[in-house]
């Protein structure tokens, strides 16, 4: 997308030239409509309709109660709390994975000698699953044998990963930043190779400090990559995260923090709660509407800038 | 001058070490045996057990069945990855190749219902997802493992994006030249697209391999586990258990990210150009 944002302007327009044809185009289309109705609007719909009403748990038939689905949930003060834990946790999460991301990539970008080799070792990480970061994590943060445990320890914090709610909520914090780093990484660090080096000179020219140099020309002409990556990384977490709670929780969501998604499916497939969680599903798109509404209009504006 | 660098370079390195160590030093404690790791915790050396741990956890038949192997597994991680990566390359060469090469009335409203999808990702609709594959009978099954993970437009957008920027010459001299649609898509667009089907199919593999929410819900038959899916039942296994194989766990850990680690690596600069090109 970013990469690709220079060319739409000229190119918002159709082809001069197209085919035309009764059926071709439909034919192309047919496979991918096809999955997107079965697989995409089916379910989104039947989500929508089962959260007004009440299933019966042993499956005869279903009441529609209305809102009341939501009014449930919504007034549950153990929702209101995993939603709170999920606000602190994204914004969190976000706020480091950015701003690591970001120190690394004005870093790796002003060195000259080793920048491939650093490149390559800060990258690959991302090719790691959200799960298997978990497990890995666990490792490090495990009663017996994790070293994180050991450096706690040896500053007089003893840490109960799986048993004491903020010490899991700082494990889960850790992990799901450690694997996002890398993605912010690439961006930011294409972003700044995107700056021109005439405006990089000139800037060199007028101020000699790099830290403000740094504040007052780099990090506004790199506004648009970090404010698409910052609903990225709010959508990552938020969603994608899921296998990292799930190693770490492993199913004792008791007195562990969880998030909203990890609360849909819990209710939905532990406690087999449909409308409930329902209610929940519809919920969150309303939170992923707003973040992709808000991110497509900046978009559409960021063409005009370029 | 040289003083900044100095401390850049250190910076630089702190951030390799933070993302690189932990998996060197899982790889290192995997080849300890299981009662050692118990004993002196995690490890930076090298353990000597590394052939039979591998060997064990690939080839071992365990889980509830006593049937699944790891080797099964990764064959498994193997087919959703793949087939994610080719499903999702077709599918959406030729929508876009219709919406962006044709005339006809209900364009701009297929364009919509496309993309639509990328307003609610999977996670959102996971419960009425897993209801609707159960009313099809495609629990337990490679279809239903990989086509509804293919319901969504991210590719679809990417190569409508790229179909456009194709100049349109090309497309008039085909013309001239009597090709009709196929001819066109095949000996012209194709080829054309090569670089970015490479692109778009090491994200997708990375994509498709690394999936966990979707195969933890569609798949309850041990013999349809992918690896990046076993893993938590590695961990519950655990519960109960005396001294927990931390090794076989690590290795099992070290085998589910080494297929996507070595793609991204080996073709990074494909890999980069598919990201910063792509996404949403």
């Amino acid at each position: 997308m970013r990469g690709a944002s220079g060319l739409e302007g000229q190119q918002t327009t159709a082809k001069r030239v197209q085919f035309s044809s009764p059926f071709l185009p439909y034919l192309f289309l047919a496979p991918q409509l096809a999955i997107i109705f079965v697989f995409f609007y089916w379910p989104s719909v039947q989500a929508i309709q089962s959260s007004f009403y009440l299933e019966d748990p042993f499956g005869f038939g279903a009441t529609f109660v209305g809102m009341s689905n939501y009014t449930d949930v919504l007034k549950s003060t153990e929702y209101l709390g995993i939603a709170r834990f999920t606000a602190i946790f994204t914004a969190l999460v976000t706020f480091f994975a950015l701003s690591i991301g970001l120190l690394l990539a004005v870093k790796a970008d002003g060195v000259i000698r080793g920048n491939a080799t650093y490149k390559t070792l800060l990258i690959w990480v991302y090719a790691i699953a959200p799960p298997v970061a978990g497990l890995i994590g666990m490792m490090f943060f495990n009663q017996h044998i994790g070293p994180v445990v050991e450096l706690a320890r040896w500053f007089g914090w003893d840490m109960k990963v799986g048993l004491d709610y903020s010490d899991t909520a700082f494990a889960m914090i850790v992990v799901s930043v450690w694997k996002q780093i890398p993605y912010n990484f690439i961006f930011f660090l294409s972003g700044l190779q995107g700056i021109p080096v005439s405006v990089r000179e000139a800037a060199a020219l007028d101020c000699r400090s790099e830290f403000r140099r740094f504040w007052t020309v780099i990090l506004p002409l790199l506004a648009p990559t970090a404010f698409f990556l910052l609903i990225i990384n709010v959508t990552y977490a938020l969603f994608d995260t899921f296998g990292v709670i799930d190693v770490m929780v492993k199913d004792k969501a008791a007195n562990n923090p969880i998030t909203l998604v990890y609360k849909v499916y819990m209710d939905g497939f532990r406690g087999s709660d449909l409308g409930g969680s329902s209610a929940q599903s519809v919920i969150l798109m309303l939170v992923v509407l707003v973040l992709t509404v808000f991110q497509f209009r900046f978009i559409e504006r960021r063409v005009h800038y370029s | 001058m040289h003083r900044t660098r100095f401390f850049d370079h250190v910076i630089l390195l702190i951030g390799v070490f933070i993302m690189v160590a932990p998996v060197v030093v899982a790889f290192m404690t995997s080849t300890h045996e299981a009662a050692d790791i118990h004993r002196n915790g995690l490890s930076l050396t090298w353990g000597g057990h590394f052939a039979e741990t591998y060997e064990a956890v690939l080839t071992r038949e365990g889980g509830f069945t006593g049937k699944v192997t790891g080797f099964n597994m990764m064959l498994n991680s193997m087919i959703l990855g793949l087939g994610f990566a080719v499903g999702k390359i077709v599918l959406s060469m030729l929508a876009a190749y219709a919406i962006v090469y044709f005339r006809f009335p209900l364009a701009t409203f297929f364009f919509w219902v496309i993309f639509t999808t990328l307003l609610l990702p999977l996670e959102v609709r996971i419960l009425p997802s897993y209801e609707v594959m159960n009313a099809l009978k495609l629990t337990n099954t490679y279809t239903g493992l990989i086509v509804p993970l293919l319901a969504s437009a991210t590719g679809t957008f990417y190569f409508r994006q790229f179909f456009k920027s194709v100049p349109d010459e090309l497309l008039e001299a085909a013309r001239i030249d009597g090709a009709g649609p196929f001819k066109f898509f095949i000996d012209v667009l194709v080829p054309l697209s090569r670089t970015m089907m490479a692109a778009i199919f090491i994200i997708m593999f990375v994509y498709g391999w690394n999936q966990y929410l979707w195969p933890t819900l569609m798949t309850t038959d041990e013999g349809f586990f992918t690896l990046v899916r076993g893993i938590k039942q590695i961990l519950l296994v655990w519960v109960g258990s005396n001294i927990p194989d931390y090794n076989e766990a690590f290795a099992l850990a070290i085998l589910a990210m080494l297929p996507p680690v070595m793609i991204v690596v080996i073709f990074q600069r494909w890999f980069i150009k598919g990201l910063t090109e792509s996404d949403k």
